[in-house]
């Protein structure tokens, strides 16, 4: 199981607790995860990603393993420790505004 | 047993205050969607348990709530956990897309921006969901950058209404200051194929159709600031209120000047009068009195405050042109907070409640016309909208 922590903000909107976990088929990358995230939790649709062109939202940053991964392709397979389930993909809102 | 219910959208969230029909005494709910931006709250005519929300974020963007229960519970519609294998997601209520089909929509794809340039239409954030008069299930709602959308399934999925951006003006429009919104709505209660919109910075519209096709209205409206004061487009509309008895009767708040038309907006008159400042943001119209309106005047459009740290809401029981300050209750010193275009309401009791909320986070409250007003909350998050429901 892929295990996803989100962002307080997006926890309350998909009414959630703590990490996710979602059972995504190889291979694990940040679409893959994100296709399965908003399938399951469609109030997340459009929060993390623009609803047409799919692409992340300025102040989104995606972080794993000690990692930025924010920049890297949708398509970049995600760390092994995050497709074996022992480290969390992070979806995380920017420090910014007030 | 008649009451009140006021919602109050917040920088930092949503509140729901409630009160019986003497409006002395008033409940404090909330924060719901706590540190949310709330632009608007807004309830179903048909059915004032049915009340749609605007929840937006710089970081998360556009969310569409929704409740079925006066305010008490929210859900994004549509957007409930899918479960089991395959389960399809049908969560489209916080999906905005511009139509540019070839069957409907128009070939617009830019507009002005602050510099002369051509930018492309970008969806930012619902202003104000204005509900269908009739139906609970059918809700407007206003965004920037400008545009017009409709539900008619609850909020669950939106449609661009885009005879609006495509009539013509479109690549003319450019933003205000505070972005390129359409922040005001307006349904003929005799009409409900009669529609009015305002946009800031483009000018208000007129739909005679339901929303397929819209016309300017902006004959009589004169704006300094363009390079022809008198163009069909262009002019900062602040907001625009009429009573429901008279729904060819307009009145405007404009970025300056307060105005006034009697033929749905053809044709329009200043009626500033005696104002100390025609510059402002909200104006309203008493619920029982349709020739009495509210203006709350603003110092400049560089200083938004009351002018000399008075506030001061200004009531004229003529249509216009004559005013008298309303300062009963109200700060008559060293205040300097603002009031936004969506933040003043009425109630449609007898005598009527008055309403508005301030940027320094002040809910007043008048329940005799404006004659004196009182605090029912001093220190909520800054204050974007105010709308008050009257339950009987």
């Amino acid at each position: 199981m892929i295990r996803v922590e989100l962002p307080p903000h997006l926890r309350t909107l998909a009414k959630v607790r703590g990490e996710v976990q979602l059972d995504v088929p190889p291979p694990v990358t940040p679409r893959s995860v994100l296709d399965a995230l908003e399938a399951r939790y469609p109030a997340l649709r459009g929060t993390i990603r623009d609803h047409v062109t799919r692409e992340r939202r300025a102040f989104i940053r995606f972080f794993a393993c000690s990692q930025d991964l924010s920049h890297d392709s949708p398509d970049t397979p995600l760390p092994a420790p995050v497709a074996q389930g022992t480290e969390p993909f992070i979806v995380l809102g920017a420090i910014a505004g007030g | 047993m008649s009451g009140v219910r006021l919602l109050v959208g917040t920088r930092k969230g949503a509140f729901v205050l409630t009160s019986d029909g003497k409006r002395k005494n008033w409940e404090v709910a909330g924060p719901h969607f706590a540190g949310w931006e709330i632009y608007h709250l807004k309830g179903s005519p048909a059915d004032p348990n049915r009340i749609y929300a605007s929840q937006t974020s710089g970081w998360f963007g556009q969310v569409i709530q929704r409740s079925d229960d006066g305010g008490k519970t929210w859900d994004a519609p549509g957007g409930g956990v899918t479960t089991g294998p395959g389960g399809m997601p049908t969560g489209e209520s916080n999906k905005f897309v511009y139509d540019d089909s070839p069957e409907t929509g128009k070939p617009l794809t830019t507009h002005q921006f602050y510099d002369g340039t051509q930018k492309p239409w970008v969806f930012k954030r619902v202003w104000h969901l204005e509900p269908s008069l009739d139906d609970p299930d059918a809700v407007y709602a206003g965004v920037e950058d400008a545009a017009l959308f409709r539900s008619t399934d609850g909020g669950k999925s939106w449609k661009e209404l885009p005879g609006l951006r495509g009539h013509g003006t479109g690549p003319n429009w450019q933003p205000g200051a505070g972005g390129m919104c359409l922040h005001t709505v307006l349904i003929d209660p005799k009409n409900p194929r009669r529609l009015f919109t305002a946009i800031s910075a483009a000018g208000a519209f007129r739909s005679d159709d339901g929303g397929a096709s819209w016309k300017p209205i902006t004959k009589g409206l004169n704006s300094p600031f363009l390079p022809d004061p008198t163009a069909e487009v262009g002019h900062c509309v602040h907001r625009i209120a009429a009573h429901p008895s008279r729904p060819d009767t307009l009145y405007m708040q404009k970025h300056w000047d307060v105005l006034r038309s009697d033929d749905a907006g053809d044709n329009w008159k200043e009626v500033s009068g005696n104002l100390p400042t025609d510059f402002g943001f909200v104006i309203d119209v008493n619920a029982n009195e349709p020739e009495t309106v509210y203006v709350v005047p603003i110092k400049s459009d560089s200083e938004h405050f009351p002018l000399d740290g008075k506030l001061r809401v200004y009531r004229s029981r003529a249509g216009g042109n004559e005013w008298e300050a309303l300062t009963n209750g109200l700060p008559q010193r060293d205040c300097y907070v603002n009031i936004l275009r969506d933040a003043m309401s009425v109630d449609s009791l007898d005598r009527c409640g008055v309403y508005f909320g301030t940027t320094g986070g002040q809910v007043y409250a008048s329940a005799d016309d404006g004659d004196t007003w009182a605090p029912i909350v001093r220190d909520l998050p800054p204050v974007l909208s105010v709308e008050a429901q009257t339950l009987r």
